[in-house]
């Protein structure tokens, strides 16, 4: 199994250490030559929502990837992968791939002095470390979209068919259960 | 600072990496760098160049410019304070600043003291010349460390100087026996754990940077393979002809680092660089303030 991150900015070699912890082959992306290698799915990294879905574009990335998600690719998003991934956006114009029928807030903690730690139930996993870095978090879903944690009445992590949506970072932390959750898929 | 506190702020730089800060003077250059792909921006009312043409003291930005920045963009803000002044440095927490690089670019406050940035909850950025600084100041509670290059010149040979020195001292110590930590540490200034830490792993505990003399995205790419993990871009930007293209070019080069032909195609048609100061003709070495 390979699985694809998106590697144009932000902790993308995080994600990759994780997968290589768990035996898994990674293929970074950086431009649109580098989607001719084959790959059963897709990371989408923490960094600068707005320079990752610029660059997606510019580097000619994009629609494709959409397409590859939209036909069934699994995705997990963290963070500013979330934001990449969700419908709608409450406080920006802008969205990106749109795929996950969700509306998240950015920056929905503030600036850095908002950013925290804590331990929460995620469904099927029972209890987990959760690192919220200037983080989005999900205003609303649509149907058929299962919510699997809320922290303090919040929802930060979602699933819809092939798609993961985390407003927080996965990476970070030494377990490897939400990895292994999305290589599932 | 509580331990959790600083294991998040180093990893808001986490976040930063391989990506661009720039530095912006005023809303409209922020937005401008947003647009063009900053992961970041730096408020200041003049960049380096600047600084150094106007001379005299230069102290940390008006908290309202500061403010109207971060009111135009959703990227993270930072501000610079000056060496020592930890009341600067506080004023910018109260604002909620993103990062505070406590810069040399500034007038140093305090030619002995650094700020003890471990009593912040904000995180800290700090220059560093060689790998005894870089410790030194991540002892003190920088989160985020960049090379100090020569800012506000447009030689880009101060920052290579810099970096290179720093994965040469690291290098030294990953090849040391254990037993010679102890003395090194000494040597350098800086505690046994931090030595222990580089031994083991090869590089510095935080996030490292490029910065001073960044001007083109060649720069951008050449830093990047030295091993900087991300660029600061100070005047050579909005001190270039056409500053929106530029930006953009870098953005570019910093994420394909490596991709020799998309760099000539980025390097083409940027019109003019910034002039530039080189390395003979300085008369202020920024780069000499604060070990």
């Amino acid at each position: 199994m390979r699985i694809a991150v998106l590697a144009v900015q932000g902790a993308f070699v995080e994600h990759e250490k994780v997968l290589h912890s768990m035996g898994i082959d990674t293929l970074e992306l950086r431009k649109k030559k580098d989607l001719c290698n084959s790959f059963d799915g897709l990371i989408l990294p923490g960094g600068e929502s707005t320079v990752q879905g610029k660059l997606l574009k510019e580097l000619d990335m994009f629609d494709e990837l959409r397409e590859r998600i939209e036909n069934g690719l699994p995705v997990l998003g963290t963070c500013a992968g979330l934001i990449l991934l969700a419908e709608s956006i409450s406080n920006d114009d802008h969205t990106h791939f749109g795929t996950l029928p969700v509306k998240v807030k950015r920056n929905a903690y503030g600036r850095q002095l908002g950013s925290f730690f804590a331990q929460e139930e995620l469904k099927g996993l029972g209890r987990v470390p959760m690192k919220f870095i200037r983080a989005p978090y999900i205003e609303d879903v649509s149907e058929g979209v299962e919510i699997l944690s809320r922290v303090g009445g919040n929802i930060v992590a979602v699933r819809y068919k092939n798609q993961i949506g985390l407003s927080f970072h996965p990476e970070l932390c030494k377990d490897t259960r939400i990895h292994q959750l999305f290589v599932d898929i | 600072m509580e331990q959790r506190r600083y294991e998040l702020n180093k990893e808001l730089a986490q976040m930063l990496k391989g990506g661009v800060i720039m530095d912006v003077t005023n809303p409209q250059q922020a937005k401008i760098a947003e647009k063009a792909g900053a992961c970041a921006v730096m408020a200041l009312e003049r960049i380096p160049a600047d600084i150094r043409a106007a001379g005299g003291v230069s102290r940390m930005s008006d908290p309202k410019m500061i403010k109207g920045i971060q009111e135009a963009v959703s990227i993270p803000v930072m501000a610079k304070c000056r060496i020592g002044h930890f009341a600067e440095a506080q004023i910018l927490e109260a604002i909620e600043i993103d990062y505070i690089d406590e810069s040399e670019v500034l007038s140093p406050a305090d030619d002995v003291y650094h700020i003890d940035k471990t009593k912040f909850k904000v995180p800290f950025v700090c220059g560093a010349k060689d790998l005894g600084e870089a410790l030194r100041r991540i002892n003190e509670g920088a989160s985020m460390i960049r090379t100090k290059g020569e800012p506000g010149t447009g030689d880009i040979v101060q920052a290579v100087r810099h970096m290179r020195m720093m994965n040469r001292q690291i290098s030294r110590i990953v090849s040391m026996r254990e037993d010679e930590l102890f003395n090194e540490a000494k040597e350098l200034q800086v505690p046994y754990e931090l030595v222990l830490y580089v031994h083991e792993k090869g590089r510095l505990p935080v996030v490292n940077f490029a910065a001073g003399g960044v001007a083109t995205p060649a720069d951008a790419a050449l830093m990047m393979q030295l091993g900087a993990e991300g660029v600061f871009v100070g005047s050579g930007i909005f001190k270039s002809g056409d500053p929106e293209k530029r930006a953009n070019a870098i953005v570019k080069a910093v994420t394909n680092y490596n991709d020799y032909k998309m760099l000539a195609e980025l390097s083409e048609d940027l019109g003019e660089a910034m002039v530039g100061i080189n390395e003979q003709e300085i008369e202020l070495l920024m780069a000499e303030r604060g070990k």
